[in-house]
């Protein structure tokens, strides 16, 4: 897998979002500062950042949940008001959030296609729907799932998060971004999420992928960013980093120290 | 979770048994959804129950006026379903039913003089334009429906009573609105709309069915499908040799009730909105997870908002039953009890009081429990007094299922 990763960073070629001076204050709360940050096109940007740090608010403003008070956001290269989830869905941002928002009395497909259901002749094609929310699970290797017809309450934490990211999956985006998809889950879950994520990278699909376990992070990710306090205090490519300068990065703000190893 | 079937394969689901079928059935039950089992379960006890200690309840006369009685809380309830499946509740329907009455009979007396139709209409309209009032209350500045519905039972009331005046009543001798609650189908007109009705629901279900085996999708077994439609024939069958038998004392008295067919037009109406229809979803979800629905770009208002005007609506069609059958209205009308009755029979038919979790049917079943209740009890001769205390136990006891499958369900 890293083979992968490094001509990913190296093909970094194409701009996908544009983040330039984002704020946003909760009250008298500054919970983003002046952010800025780029999301290249088919890799996968991690967002670092101890507890609190803005990564949540931050992904809020992308996907137009709540929008920054101050700032332009940019899709490829073109200035954009992300102003509701809708905005955000046309341009091809799918968002998978720290909290899922499944519907817990709908079942599989239909929480997939929340909002878009197909139609025909006005009625909700139900087999079309039924296929396609199959067919995604199989793509990303999801097999635990009894039928695509059960209820998302009885799915286990695992198969929910991969519910929820076969939603995101399903409509061909070309960002998903993820809110700590493997902060709930267990060893075996975890591996199956990140497998999820570099599967999306080889489908030609950009992550950005909000976590602050740095294990995760550092098997799956092209390029690091790290926020501390609402500020965006550093970006640069995995190779070109290691977890001690990422830690100081968090907590401090700024590091001393150098990647030993070059690659 | 002992079957790991892959849905990467799907034709591993194309040939399902019927073993299997009824296992995965089962499989859902035991996870909490239980459908209407319960409520049928109880129809059967209570019906057990009455018979023993009265023969007089399952005869074919008892069972076709126990129709008819509960038709008013069929559709209330089914009024309620709407509003209990996104999370509120609205505690007017009944004085809503009462305001849809009294326009009904007031536009019908001879001196305005509107044809039936329109004074059907009328009332529709009006309804349909309260729930948008109280819906708008609701969703656009954000009051509790509670509180809001609260009010609109004290304030259609008082509506009532002052167009009725103190101890008024209006007749409605129109004679098709009248007809509405006490007409039947001749026999074999009964006999021809029963089979029509089940042949298209048995060739809309087999064509459903038949799409889904082609597509290689999971389908219910053939041999389940053909039980169905055999079992809705049989159904059906029963229902109009009841409805055909004499039940009259005096004069000879036969045939299904039209309110039957107005029953049964209104569920079939809310179960296609519900279930096939993009709005059904939506009300669902948001009833399920409100946030969720918003962040997939449902408009939370607009669904709330039908929400409401469709429940008026509902109770509004039970207002002009109710004055058809009692060919008037009156201020004697207890708008509080029809909503006690509403919401029982939302929820003791299936529905969660906890929002997104429900059917049209649930309101049809329960409302048909509590008129069994109602109805058994006034042939064993007890009081109101009893009847409440029962109702009320039935409806503890419906709200405790529901709080139980809940809790089985979310883990
Ligand atoms: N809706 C809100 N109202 C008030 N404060 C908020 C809200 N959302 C986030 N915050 C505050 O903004 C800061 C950043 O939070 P968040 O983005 O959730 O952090 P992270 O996801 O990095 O853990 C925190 O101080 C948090 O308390
Ligand atoms: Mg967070």
């Amino acid at each position: 897998m890293p083979a992968t990763r490094g001509a990913a960073t190296a093909a970094d070629t194409q701009t996908l979002l544009r983040l330039t001076g984002v704020s946003k204050a909760f009250g008298p709360v500054q919970a983003l500062t002046d952010v800025r940050l780029d999301v290249p096109a088919g890799a996968v940007t991690a967002l670092v950042g101890d507890n609190g740090a803005g990564k949540s608010t931050l992904i809020k403003c992308i996907s137009g949940i709540s929008p920054p008070d101050a700032g332009t956001i940019a899709w490829k290269g073109r200035e954009v008001r992300i102003d509701s989830p809708t905005v955000a869905n046309d341009l091809g941002i799918q968002t998978v959030y720290q909290d899922l928002a499944l519907c817990d009395n709908l079942d599989i497909v239909q929480n997939m296609f929340l909002g878009r259901e197909r139609l025909r002749r006005g009625q909700l094609n139900e087999l079309s729907m039924e296929q396609a929310a199959a067919q995604t699970l199989s793509e990303l290797a999801v097999t635990t799932v009894r039928s695509v017809r059960q209820l998302v309450a009885s799915l286990s934490g695992g198969q929910r998060q991969s519910v929820a990211i076969a939603k995101a999956v399903l409509w061909q985006s070309e960002l998903v971004i993820m809110d700590e998809p493997t902060a709930a889950l267990g060893v075996a879950q975890t591996r199956m999420v990140l497998d999820l994520v570099r599967t999306l990278v080889e489908r030609g699909q950009a992550v950005l992928l909000v976590s602050h376990n740095l294990l995760d992070v550092f098997e799956v990710a092209d390029r690091i960013a790290v926020m501390r306090q609402g500020r965006l205090v550093d970006v640069r490519p995995t190779a070109r980093t290691n977890q001690a300068i990422v830690v100081d990065l968090m907590t401090t703000g700024e590091t001393s120290r150098s990647v030993e190893q070059a690659t | 979770m002992s079957t790991h079937a892959a849905p990467a394969r799907p034709e591993d689901h194309d040939a399902l048994g019927v073993r299997e079928y009824l296992h995965l059935v089962w499989q859902r039950i035991r996870g909490g959804e239980t459908g209407i089992l319960p409520v049928l379960g109880g129809f059967i006890l209570v019906s057990i129950i009455f018979q023993v200690l009265d023969q007089q309840y399952l005869t074919a006369g008892n069972l076709i006026n126990l129709l008819v009685q509960s038709a008013v809380f069929m559709l209330l309830g089914m009024a309620e379903v709407l509003v209990l499946l996104l999370g509120e509740i609205d505690l007017s329907v009944g004085f809503v039913a009462g305001v849809s009455a009294v326009v009904l009979a007031w536009l019908a007396q001879p001196q305005v003089g509107w044809p039936w139709w329109a004074t059907i209409l009328a009332a529709l309209v009006v309804t349909a334009l309260i729930g948008l009032l109280q819906g708008s209350l609701v969703t656009r500045i954000g009051l509790p429906s509670f509180v809001v519905t609260l009010g609109g039972l004290l304030f259609w009331n008082g509506v009532m009573l002052f167009v009725l005046g103190n101890g008024g009543a209006i007749l409605i001798r129109d004679d098709v609105l009248v007809q509405i609650s006490s007409g039947t189908l001749s026999r074999p007109v009964g006999w021809v709309v029963m089979i029509v009705l089940v042949a298209l629901w048995a060739a809309l279900m087999w064509r459903r069915d038949a799409r889904r085996r082609t597509s290689s999708l999971p389908a219910p077994p053939l041999a389940l499908t053909i039980t169905k439609i055999v079992a809705a024939f049989a159904g059906g069958a029963g229902l109009i040799l009841l409805a055909n038998a004499d039940r009259g004392i005096r004069a000879p008295v036969y045939g299904l009730p039209w309110v039957v067919l107005v029953v049964l037009a209104v569920l079939l109406v809310w179960s296609f909105l519900l279930g096939r229809r993009r709005f059904g979803v939506y009300v669902y979800a948001v009833g399920g997870n409100a946030e969720a629905a918003r962040r997939a770009g449902i408009n939370l208002a607009r669904i709330r908002t039908a929400g409401f005007v469709l429940c008026s609506l509902t109770a509004g069609i039970a207002g002009i039953v109710y004055a058809s059958r009692l060919r008037s209205i009156s201020t004697s009308m207890d708008g509080g009890t029809l909503v006690l009755y509403a919401v029982a029979a939302a929820v003791i038919g299936g529905t969660s009081l906890f929002g997104g979790r429900g059917k049209a049917i649930h309101g049809v079943l329960g409302g048909v429990v509590i008129a069994a209740i109602n109805n058994g009890m006034g042939l064993l001769g007890f009081s109101a007094a009893a009847k409440y205390v029962v109702t009320a136990v039935v409806l503890v006891v419906a709200v405790t299922i529901d709080a139980l499958a809940r809790r089985r369900q979310s883990g």
